[in-house]
């Protein structure tokens, strides 16, 4: 389920920590990075790997809004709309994204390229409104800005 | 001012140049000093916490147990997730190695064996910047065994978190470093008696952190005079809302709130009013654009006009800003964000948006206006952290000071009664 790679970083990472649940995070971390998501499967793998029972592991998963249980598309369009976001125009910009997009908040396209999510603020109030893909920031969003962006994405 | 936090100088999150600018002087300076008399120069520079509670630095380092059998922990919070928020960050990007430098001073002062800087998962970026400076840390033999022949070793970690506003609260944020799910413990006791593994820890901020080596290097009496007395210093000021230049600008403490907005962030678009403005982050009490004249960025004049310092996060709102949109959205936040472990809370955080979504849609009763803040009174206080406050204090202070938006909204007028009374 994990690379070696990760297994060795796990194995180094435990000298830090009291305790091998400290791991849970990190693992489950991980895995969503190898695999996308966390599967039960992997839930039960990291379980077994940690010592640590499967319910706790599917308790820290369902508690944290980033780690995913399902598949989601390949390009992960998350947008504040929160308050400093939402001064500068987020409702354009969800709206604006739904067109370009043909999908409504919280969907993923059908050819599974794109899921569209509002999230809380992401601490890039200074530079709203904006979204993340993946870890990349996307800042002072505009429909003409937005457009550009999906043509780029919609390559790779 | 000059700049310490944030200096303008190219390339500084680099440790070659970081180190050409001073970098790990104070470092050197504090290894060579009694750990209780670095604890005793940041005590006595007035330095306070900026994660939002205000908190004296140096008495809380003193807490922490001077002897122990056992290893002792220190926390850098970053966590950030306070809506209006986006300092820390700032420092991540463009100053890592100020925060190191901060964590190691502290860690030597408290005798810490693991700082963990803990992150909010949504800064991936950054903690590979992070993480990069780290090394280039050991690298070098400031962190790690026996640094720099001192005698002194102490490792730092980057922990990440992954999306949950909860656990930037200290004792949520051990939990979640202790691999459970991100719930405040109840205290007492508190982290210094009984933190992380039940060993003594203590937590601070980011930018809290960042500013110990000036203290250090520069010692407590200038620091203490820079800005406001009673809450010194350079702070990261982060401007959102309705200003031509948001952003994140580093003043000293105890500028006037229109003068950040006028001057520093290039005013409002169209010259228009400010109707209101949360000056800490969508936790602190909102404070009305009428009420601003003489306010300034500082906890003991936030404080006296009715409202705290927070994370010195202003969101600004101008004259046409619906502010029953805004108090709901923030209503949504505090209600998704809530962990779910006190009744008041899970309860009353989902109560208020579904009243103030009401006010939204139209559909807002008369008697729902008091309803909100009877609600909100009932979370307040009643509750195992302070995440119950954070959501009630903005809704309360929305309802007293702009009541009058409110009643207008509301579906169901005024009842005859009261308009009889009220004439
Ligand atoms: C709900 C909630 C969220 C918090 N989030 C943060 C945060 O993101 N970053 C932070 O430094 N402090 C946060 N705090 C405050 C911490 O509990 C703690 O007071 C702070 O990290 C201590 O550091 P300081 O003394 O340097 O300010 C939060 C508190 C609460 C109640």
């Amino acid at each position: 389920m994990l690379s070696e790679r990760n297994l060795k970083k796990l194995d180094e990472m435990k000298k830090y920590y009291q305790t091998s649940q400290s791991l849970v995070l990190p693992a489950l971390w991980m895995v969503q990075e190898e695999h996308g998501h966390i599967s039960e499967d992997a839930m039960k793998y990291v379980a077994k790997l940690l010592g640590v029972p499967f319910g706790h592991i599917l308790g820290v998963v369902t508690f944290y809004t980033m780690l995913h249980r399902k598949p989601i598309g390949r390009h992960h369009v998350e947008v504040c709309t929160n308050v400093s976001c939402m001064l500068r125009g987020a409702d354009k910009i969800v709206e604006h994204l739904e067109k370009r997009l043909g999908i409504k908040m919280g969907e993923t396209s059908r050819d599974r390229k794109w899921t569209l999510s509002e999230v809380e603020c992401m601490g890039s109030c200074g530079t709203a409104p904006m979204f993340a893909v993946g870890e990349e920031y996307y800042e002072n969003l505009t429909p003409e800005k937005i457009d550009k962006l999906i043509a780029d994405l919609e390559r790779k | 001012m000059e700049k310490y936090l944030l200096p303008d100088i190219r390339d500084l999150h680099r440790i070659d140049v970081y180190e050409a600018h001073g970098g790990y002087k104070a470092f050197r300076k504090a290894l060579q000093m009694k750990t209780e008399d670095v604890t005793e120069e940041v005590k006595k520079s007035g330095l306070k916490g900026r994660g939002g509670a205000c908190f004296p630095t140096g008495l809380k380092w003193t807490f922490m147990p001077k002897q122990s059998d056992k290893p002792k922990y220190l926390c850098v919070n970053g966590d950030e997730s306070e809506p209006g928020t986006f300092k820390d960050r700032q420092i991540f990007e463009f100053n890592p190695h100020l925060m190191i430098e901060g964590t190691l001073i502290a860690a030597y002062a408290m005798g810490g064996s693991i700082s963990y800087i803990y992150v909010r998962g949504e800064y991936g970026k950054w903690i590979k910047m992070i993480e990069k400076a780290l090394h280039d840390a050991y690298a070098k033999g400031y962190i790690g065994q026996n640094i720099l022949g001192s005698g002194f070793s102490t490792e730092i970690i980057v922990h990440r978190g992954a999306g949950a506003y909860i656990c930037g609260e200290e004792s949520a944020l051990m939990n979640s470093i202790e691999g459970d799910r991100g719930y405040p413990r109840v205290k007492p006791p508190f982290p210094a008696q009984n933190g992380l593994w039940g060993r003594a820890t203590t937590i601070n901020n980011v930018e809290t952190i960042s500013n110990v080596p000036l203290i250090i290097d520069r010692g407590w009496e200038w620091y203490s005079k820079i800005g406001a007395p009673k809450y010194p210093g350079p702070i990261l000021v982060g401007v959102s809302g309705h200003v031509n230049k948001p952003g994140v600008y580093e003043l000293p403490t105890g500028v006037p709130l229109l003068e950040i907005i006028h001057k520093y962030a290039g005013g409002v678009p169209g010259n228009k009013a400010i109707k209101a403005v949360f000056p800490g982050g969508s936790s602190t009490m909102v404070l009305r654009g009428d009420q601003l004249e003489g306010v300034c960025m500082d906890a003991e004049s936030l404080k006296a006009a009715g409202s705290s310092v927070g994370t010195a996060g202003l969101i600004v709102m101008d004259e046409d800003t619906d502010l029953i949109k805004v108090i709901a959205r923030i209503a949504k936040f505090y209600y998704h964000e809530s962990c779910g472990q006190c009744t008041p809370c899970r309860e009353g955080t989902g109560w208020l948006w579904k009243i103030l979504n009401r006010f939204e849609n139209g559909e807002g009763r008369w008697e729902d206006i008091d309803l909100l803040l009877d609600v909100a009174n009932n979370v307040e206080g009643n509750t195992i952290c302070a995440l119950g406050d954070a959501a009630a204090w903005p809704v309360q202070s929305m309802v007293r000071r702009f009541r009058d938006e409110f009643e207008r909204r509301a579906k169901i007028p005024r009842p005859k009664v009261l308009e009889a009374v009220a004439v």
